[in-house]
């Protein structure tokens, strides 16, 4: 017993160190120019900027600004020299002596993966690495291919970290496989404050605030009714060792709505807007006329070399879109950059230093699944989620790309109808059981389709504080045995203040379904918690599983290897396994809901019962009721008088 | 209330009901019934509407083109079918699968408590097919529900293939905002039984089921698609769910707006809507249909595939295709584009259907009769057994009457606890003994009868209740002294404030049963005395125990399908229906079995015992 228990602490103990460690020596797999100066914050220009001048930026002299602005301004012609000398020889690292004051990098990438089901996930990859150190608190005023409404806000609310996705639909495991970057259905955000921060709290309700300006999202909705600070399960990404949670906040909106005001914003993120290079193929009408769209922010520090003795600030900007084959596809098997987006490509970004498209060609070597015209000789490999994956690669700086026609017009044609998928080794389920408005259930399955391996989960749900959990109802099974959890973080809720949190660590058994069950009670709301739509039910956001799960390839730990980008954004640690996040549905739960649509009637009916009704029935049941004598006559009680004097009784 | 308050008004009004109970009563029931049947006269009722917004008038296209398609479907299905005699699983999960759905399967078994003679059916297995159509850009978790049954034999082929082409059409359309299921059910309510129940993760009737994989998340509303033929003259939409449950109206009138859309005939309880209410013949059309409503929701039984969602709170009809001798027909193209029509407004739903009523009776298509104009029928039969009771009240609290004869004050003796609970705990036994023992001993019945199990169950039911006759006998054996005149009193007093209050229940739970009930118990409970003739009493008791009516419900239900019945085949019918009532109440958990045995019928033997009181 004790040493299966030792032995479960141990697992989880990799778990978690694993994703401590992972972000110690994050990829820094900006390649092409590797500056290694650590006095270049002074030449940023200006004067050296004490921590915490965030907030005290807005109350700068006038004087000071400008001398900021003109330092700044001869640095740009820096920074366009070493950008030029670095696009033209891409290979070579710029050695200290010319010491860019702070040089930013930007790449993009398309995959396209053809999915079984005649589906086909074109992943967006925008990556903009900015070499300067904003965690310092070093006030940063210029801008080139940062965008500045981001950089200010990171700036003035001290993070860390961001990680802002915003996704319409559910991500099909069991049909599509793993995508490339996982996000549930609404919105999520997730940010880590830097330890600066004293009230966490408060920047967070004020960086949601300003988020959702940026975003045009509702992410000012998010408050302490459902933000929780997970004490395992979201690790920080980037580089960094502060692991107290105190300093994470994770929200997520199941109900968010994702449409073209979303994308447009998201889009003036980008170098060059939607004007040219990959973006242009960013027309609305035709991503939202897809079976599943995912934009999502990612903000986070990584290495600029191998050494990483100096961070960057790395933005990642990604778009994960699939087009349905009966829909989208008008049933037919084949497809192309034009059917799928309606543009063709032209051009690259010209501020990119890499512009590729990628596409998945690993099923189909001799080309006996499907044509892939035109065909490009480039060819790249890659361990992407623990299996090793071919690539055809289009690279839209090199002009022989585009053809005599200058329009890159990938195309997939199909010629066998059907191809075996191989299910995922994870994949989940979830949903209410029980019928009724009192209580519920809720049931997470969790699937190991993996043959002989077990591996390590850590499944967090966020339940509202209006579903009330039965925590002693907990129980978790696989193969029809308890499977006692090795670690449970347990956060109660409290009525209109903050959600229940549930953390535990599972260990997976080989080829089973383990199945968490916990019993809820529906709360009966204030009438005027109730949203105006009270019929349509109140969403439960999706359960996160993080995950270890054992890789069929040895895969890569070279974090400074040049990697595709799709491929570069979790840490790998180990060449077993490999890092997985999936997230369950959102559920729609029904709570007890009175009719409000007739108030009048239940006021005028509630009245009358009360007035009438009760009302006379108290005063029967509680007066007691006596004949009343008629007085006597005032003889009668003169006589009556007399009488009680005499000591006689009385008439 | 002062009117109460005051003791001289207070004792004349009590001596004005006391005097006049009995007309009152008369009066009140007359009423009752005139009010009943008035519900169906045109200008009584209203007309239906549209309540919800979401599913305003005519703002979907309805374009399915491929009827004939959908018939061939139909064709190679009844194909497989015959082929594989039972449910074509492997077919219908590649035929699923090809037109783009998610295909899961569930297996399911069940043993009856005793054989279905209707149904021909003991041991039960079979499977649910279903494939699940999942909306572009919605994260599972709102789904509809369509539904057709595998029957056996060549019904229903034609649904099947209509479900499977419209599922083919619907995949193609980027319009949908919630996942839709399409599911064929093996062994009609049984298969629905274990499939709802294995989608709520439930088991309510210990049926033995195989998990499901998929699912859609909340089901906003489900209909079961019924069809036989090629070609329909009419489309019959049927409401009467589990434990009389019915959806919310506006499912009704979803189904009544396309149909006047496209330009279906269209019935309920397969009567046409007329136009000629002001003639008698008109007004008589339409107490039929009312009447039809009234009986079937009383019965408690699902009658269509659908009814058993409604325990979940998932608004559901059964639409059945009708093919008579008439000239008109409608082809599948135009069925199928009806379905189309009501999917696409069901999935503009915001909201669960709630705006309009769930609690209503329809003397025709077009017309409802919502809770506020019924429920006064009925409570003008129940304020008759308040008024017996308070007359019983007046009597027992009244000052002891001095005797002219000997001028002496006769005390009557206060009737002990004891002979009001006996006979109230042994009427009650014998209903626990009615409701447990006919599945218990049709072993030993078959054992030494030659019956076969079901009339084994039926018979040993009815024997049970026809023994509670002789209860009377049995009590006065328990009680030691001779039951007093405020002995029967007190216990009619009990009996008559037992009915009122189960009656109220039933009434509020399923309008029909507890009308149907207070109709024939009521003047019972009214006029039970011990003093009354006794033959002609306990005929008249017999005649509208609850046994009785419901045989006479049976004759007057095939009266009303224009299906009269001899009384022998009546007879048949009334004990299949027995049998049927127990069937249900043990596979799908209805109510009304337990409720006549376990209460009405209890109550009922009360007042059998005032009547033989000594």
């Amino acid at each position: 017993m004790a040493a299966s228990r030792r032995q479960r602490l141990g697992l989880w103990l990799v778990l978690c160190t694993c994703l401590l460690t992972a972000a110690a020596a994050v990829d820094a797999d900006n390649d092409d120019v590797q500056v290694s100066g650590t006095g270049h914050d002074n030449a940023a220009g200006g004067p050296t900027v004490p921590p915490g001048t965030g907030e005290q930026g807005a109350g700068r002299t006038p004087e000071t600004e400008d001398r900021r602005w003109e330092a700044t301004q001869e640095e740009v012609e820096v920074v366009e020299e070493v950008q030029q000398a670095g696009d033209q020889d891409q290979d070579r690292v710029v050695d200290p002596p010319s010491e860019p004051p702070s040089r930013d990098d930007f790449k993009e990438e398309l995959v396209i993966r053809p999915l079984h089901s005649g589906d086909v996930y074109a992943s967006f990859q925008f990556r903009t690495v900015w070499d300067t150190d904003f965690l310092g608190g070093h006030k940063v005023s210029h801008y080139r291919l940062f965008p500045k409404s981001l950089g200010q806000v990171i700036t003035k609310f001290s993070v860390r970290e961001l990680h802002i996705s915003f996704t319409q639909g559910y991500w099909r495991t069991m049909q599509w496989g793993q995508p490339y970057l996982p996000s549930p259905p609404g919105a999520e955000l997730w940010v880590w404050f830097q330890d600066t921060v004293t009230d966490v709290d408060g920047t967070w309700k004020e960086l949601t605030n300003v988020l959702s300006g940026i975003f045009c999202a509702s992410l000012n909705f998010i408050d302490s009714t459902n933000t929780v600070q997970p004490s395992a399960s979201f690790k920080p990404l980037g580089i960094g060792n502060v692991t107290d949670h105190r300093f994470l906040r994770y929200a997520t909106l199941p109900r968010e709505i994702v449409c073209t005001e979303n994308l447009t914003p998201w889009k003036k993120l980008l170098p060059c807007g939607s004007k040219a290079g990959l973006s242009v193929l960013l027309k609305s009408e035709k991503l939202f006329h897809s079976t599943f769209h995912s934009q999502a922010v990612h903000v986070r520090p990584v290495c600029q070399d191998p050494h990483c003795k100096t961070t960057s600030l790395e933005l990642r900007q990604t778009l994960n879109v699939v087009f349905d084959l009966h829909t989208s596809g008008q049933g037919k098997r084949e497809w192309s950059l034009f059917k799928m987006f309606s543009r063709t490509l032209t051009e690259a970004c010209p501020l990119a230093s890499s512009s590729k498209v990628y596409i998945d060609v690993t099923d189909n070597p001799q080309g006996e699944q499907f044509d892939l015209s035109p065909a490009t000789p480039l060819l790249s490999q890659a361990g992407v989620l623990g299996d090793r994956r071919t690539y055809s690669v289009y690279d839209l700086t090199q002009q022989a790309t585009f053809g005599p026609t200058r329009s890159l017009n990938t195309l997939l044609r199909w010629k066998s109808p059907e191809g075996d998928m191989q299910g995922p080794l994870l994949h989940s389920e979830r949903y209410v059981a029980g019928y009724g408005l009192q209580t519920g259930e809720i049931h997470t399955l969790m699937y190991n389709n993996h043959p002989y391996r077990a591996f390590p989960v850590l499944l967090l749900s966020t339940v509202p504080w209006y579903l009330r959990l039965y925590i002693h109802t907990l129980t978790v099974t696989s193969k029809g045995k308890d499977n006692k959890p090795s670690y449970i973080h347990y956060q109660p809720s409290k009525d209109r203040e903050r959600p229940h949190l549930l953390e535990m660590l599972l260990q997976l058994p080989p080829n089973s379904v383990t199945e968490v069950t916990v019993e809820f009670e529906r709360a009966l709301l204030k009438w005027t918690e109730y949203t105006p739509d009270p019929n349509h039910g109140f969403y439960v956001g999706s359960s996160v599983i993080s995950a270890l799960v054992p890789s069929v390839v040895a895969m890569d730990t070279n974090s400074t290897l040049e990697r595709p980008l799709f491929n570069s954004f979790f840490p790998c640690k180990e060449e077993t396994s490999y890092f997985m996040r999936i997230y369950t549905e959102p559920l729609l739960v029904n709570l007890p809901t009175p009719d409000f649509s007739m108030p009048y009637n239940v006021i005028c009916l509630t009245c009358t019962v009360v007035a009438v009704g009760y009302g006379s029935l108290y005063n029967l049941l509680t007066r007691t009721f006596q004949v009343e004598e008629p007085s006597p006559g005032l003889a009668k009680r003169i006589a009556n008088v007399i009488r009680r004097m005499r000591g006689v009784p009385p008439l | 209330m002062g009117l109460l308050s005051d003791p001289n008004r207070r004792r004349a009004l009590i001596g004005m009901l006391t005097r006049l109970n009995a007309p009152i009563c008369l009066v009140c029931y007359m009423a009752g019934v005139a009010w009943f049947m008035g519900l169906a006269f045109e200008p009584f009722t209203l007309r239906t509407y549209m309540s919800e917004n979401a599913m305003g008038s005519t703002m979907v296209e309805e374009r399915f083109p491929s009827g004939e398609a959908a018939l061939a479907t139909g064709r190679e299905f009844a194909a497989h079918k015959k082929k594989a005699g039972g449910m074509p699983v492997d077919w219908l999960v590649r035929t699923m699968q090809s037109k783009g759905l998610e295909v899961f399967t569930q297996r399911f078994s069940r043993k009856l408590p005793f054989p279905d003679e209707n149904k021909e059916r003991y041991m039960v297995k079979g499977y649910n097919v279903y494939g699940i159509l999942r909306a572009p850009r919605a994260p599972r978790t709102e789904a509809l529900v369509l539904s057709a049954p595998c029957s056996p034999g060549n019904d229903n082929n034609q649904a099947v293939g209509l479900l499977l082409g419209l599922a083919q059409y619907f995949r193609s359309q980027i319009y949908w905002a919630k996942d839709i299921i399409f599911l064929v059910n093996e062994h009609d309510l049984i298969g629905m039984q274990a499939w709802l129940e294995g989608y709520h993760h439930t088991n309510t009737t210990g049926m033995d089921w195989s998990p499901l994989q998929g699912r859609g998340g909340s089901i906003q509303a489900a209909l079961s698609l019924e069809l036989s033929s090629d070609v329909v003259t009419s489309l019959d939409l049927v409401l009467e769910g589990l434990n009389g449950q019915l959806p919310n109206l506006d499912l009704a009138n979803l189904f009544y707006a396309f149909c006047q859309k496209i330009g279906v005939l269209c019935t309920i309880q397969g009567k046409l809507p007329r136009n000629d209410w002001d003639t008698t013949s008109g007004y008589s059309h339409a107490v039929q249909t009312m009447m039809l409503m009234v009986l079937k929701q009383a019965s408690g039984r699902p009658w269509g595939d659908h009814g058993l969602f409604l325990r979940y709170h998932i608004e559901a009809a059964s639409i059945k295709g009708v093919n008579s001798f008439r000239q008109y027909k409608t082809d599948a193209t135009t069925v199928g584009r009806l379905m189309e029509g009501m999917y696409r407004k069901l999935n503009n739903l915001l909201e669960r259907l709630h705006q309009s009523y769930f609690f209503y009776l329809m003397p025709s298509l077009s017309r409802f009769v919502s809770i506020g104009y019924y429920m006064p029928a009925f409570g003008l039969l129940a304020v008759i057994l308040l008024l017996r009771a308070l007359d019983l009240w007046v009597q027992l609290s009244s000052p002891p009457t001095r005797t002219e004869d000997d001028g002496t004050e006769v005390v009557p003796s206060s009737p002990g606890v004891l002979s009001i609970l006996t006979p109230l705990v042994i009427s009650h036994l014998t209903g626990v003994a009615l409701y447990t023992l006919p599945i218990l001993s049709q072993e030993t019945a078959v054992e030494h009868f030659p019956v076969s199990e079901t009339e084994a169950v039926v018979l040993t039911a009815i024997a049970i209740y026809t023994a509670g006759l002789a209860l009377p006998h049995n009590t006065h054996r328990l009680l030691s002294g001779e039951g007093t005149e405020q002995g029967w009193k007190v216990l009619k007093l009990v009996a008559v404030l037992y009915l009122a209050v189960l009656l109220g229940c039933t009434a509020l739970i399923n309008f029909s049963l507890g009308f149907i009930l207070a109709l024939t118990l009521v003047p019972l409970a009214a006029f039970i005395t011990p003093h009354v003739p006794k033959a002609l009493s306990a005929f008249l008791m017999v005649v509208l125990s609850p046994g009785c009516t419901l045989l006479f419900a049976v004759f007057f239900f095939q009266e009303l399908q224009e299906t009269p019945v001899s009384v022998q085949e009546g007879w048949m019918l009334f004990l299949s229906v027995i049998s049927q009532g127990i069937l249900d109440h043990a596979l799908y958990g209805s109510l009304v079995y337990p409720l006549v045995a376990l209460l009405v019928y209890p109550c009922w033997l009360l007042f059998w015992n005032i009547l033989f009181w000594k």
